[in-house]
């Protein structure tokens, strides 16, 4: 079935058209859903608003993480059968759409609204436009796989540093009073809706900008100089096809799902509740950290988190998957047992040790789909990585829950400081050191799972 | 090649603007961690 200026034909590149309008295109999706990870910044003024608590007003943001997940692995399929700029477009149109019906949600005061619509509708956008542009790219970028991805998962981790600064100065504008210290004093009517309104719209037109200017490489194109066989030399990388079908009875793919869960929670181990940790390690000590202080530990966190997934993704390409997966399951161990042992001794070294660990964090997200590709090939990439994120939806539920209830049994136990957390690290040591034994088995897929002859995206178009 | 040239440039700023400007109020919270 043609789907018209949507359909992967329509998307070929003509001759001279250049690689590099694509990472752009690939960002202008990510920097937008990213604002996912933004959606606090909705939480207090939807509580004053609505009379909500706080578990009722975080479950738009959880059903959607929910949904990405879910999407992703579902849909992945169909994302690679009909291209890029199809899921692209079904990702705004969800995305957006989300954003519209929260809107109304809001403004009539039908909660359940908001949560459909931004967690379901919303979450939908989240998990096909998170996959909508990986196996593009690595078509585009065949000599250099980790940078393109890593690029454009980075802009997942910018989105909500966008998206977090912009929706609280719109909110304000549009209505909500903050005191000092950042609490909502009052709402007026419409300032909420309105904001989601404005949110939707723009966030169209910026995507928008992604749909049109995506486009897949004519069949046969390679980079100028470049050839397979360069890549090819390296171990564990492959000219083969494996559907995704496939790939999930292969047990590189378990052992990639370990990887990638358990580095995902490690990460989140710190990333949770990075705030009251700094600020718990050093409340005894002469410098005891201040709640501003805290916030921007929180902040340099989250740079680490976006530039971790472009720099460390992008080395990759040089020394191989295997080999970075190695430094962030085996030094992140390192590191978590430096803090573990040397808890409130140096603060500096504490900074330090949470800003790799939380680099290895978004690199172990970025560096996947390249990874993924070498086993499995760029036949059906995408919708494989889609059901690689599942690993990330149980992650994001593993990672709180350890740290979270072993700080609140230490805490019910008369302890403090770094007491809360130290056993949450040790745990997250023997997590990653499951990871790098996971890394360690992954070998070259086996020719039984392969697809016969040099099967592409588009034969599969054909069927 | 102009033509694309000059899309290709636009195309980073569309994308590279925001990034900036987030990246921005976030190294103004960062430093509040030497400071606050």
């Amino acid at each position: 079935m043609s789907l018209g200026f949507l359909d992967r034909s329509r998307t070929i590149a003509p001759a001279g058209w250049s690689r590099w309008l694509i990472p752009p295109a690939a960002l202008s999706v990510h920097l937008a859903i990213g604002q996912a990870y933004a959606w606090s910044v909705f939480k207090p003024p939807l509580e004053k608003y609505l009379g909500l608590s706080g578990t009722e007003s975080a479950l738009p943001f959880q059903l959607g993480i929910v949904m990405l997940g879910l999407s992703a692995a579902t849909l992945g399929t169909r994302v690679e059968r009909n291209g890029p700029r199809w899921a692209m477009f079904m990702s705004l149109v969800c995305f957006c759409g989300g954003f519209l019906v929260a809107a109304l949600g809001v403004a009539t005061k039908q909660y359940w609204l908001v949560v459909l619509g931004y967690g379901g509708l919303g979450g939908i956008g989240l998990g096909v436009g998170y996959i909508s542009p990986v196996s593009t790219l690595i078509k585009w970028f065949p000599d250099r796989p980790g940078m393109a991805t890593g690029i454009a998962i980075m802009g997942f981790g910018g989105g909500a540093l966008i998206a977090s600064p912009w929706s609280t100065e719109m909110l304000t504008a549009f209505g909500v009073d903050y005191d000092p210290t950042g609490r909502v004093l009052g709402v007026a009517d419409g300032a909420i809706a309105t904001t989601f309104l404005v949110h939707g719209l723009a966030y169209a037109v910026f995507m928008a900008v992604g749909v049109l200017l995506v486009r897949v490489p004519a069949e046969g194109w390679t980079p100028k100089g470049w050839t397979p066989a360069q890549n090819k030399a390296r171990e564990l990388i492959s000219t083969a096809s494996v559907s995704a079908a496939n790939a999930v009875k292969t047990p590189q793919f378990w052992c990639l799902w370990v990887v990638l869960c358990f580095n995902v929670t490690a990460g989140i181990g710190i990333l949770e509740k990075a705030s009251p940790m700094i600020q718990d390690f050093f409340r005894s000590t002469p410098a005891p950290v201040t709640a501003a202080s805290a916030a921007g530990f929180v902040a340099l966190l989250s740079l680490c988190n976006m530039a971790g997934r472009f720099v460390w993704s992008s080395i990759s390409d040089l020394v191989g998957r295997k080999n970075m997966y190695r430094g962030y399951l085996g030094a992140g161990a390192v590191l978590y047992l430096v803090i573990a042992l040397t808890t409130n001794v140096s603060k500096p070294l504490f900074v330090i040790c949470a800003m790799l660990i939380l680099s290895f964090y978004g690199a172990g997200f970025a560096t996947i789909p390249a990874y993924l590709k070498d086993l499995f090939g760029t036949y059906q990439v995408g919708a494989i990585h889609g059901r690689l994120l599942t690993a990330w939806s149980v992650a994001g539920v593993l990672g709180p829950l350890i740290v979270n209830a072993i700080a609140d049994g230490q805490l019910a136990a008369g302890k403090s400081g770094p007491d809360l957390y130290t056993t949450s690290f040790y745990i997250m040591i023997g997590l990653l050191l499951i990871g790098f034994v996971a890394n360690e088995l992954v070998r070259p897929v086996r020719a039984k799972y392969q697809e016969p002859g040099e099967t592409t995206a588009r034969e599969e178009v054909a069927r | 090649m102009t033509d694309r040239r000059a899309l290709t440039v636009l195309s980073w700023l569309w994308v590279g603007l925001p990034l900036v400007y987030g990246v921005y109020e976030l190294i103004l919270k960062v430093v509040q961690l030497f400071t606050g």
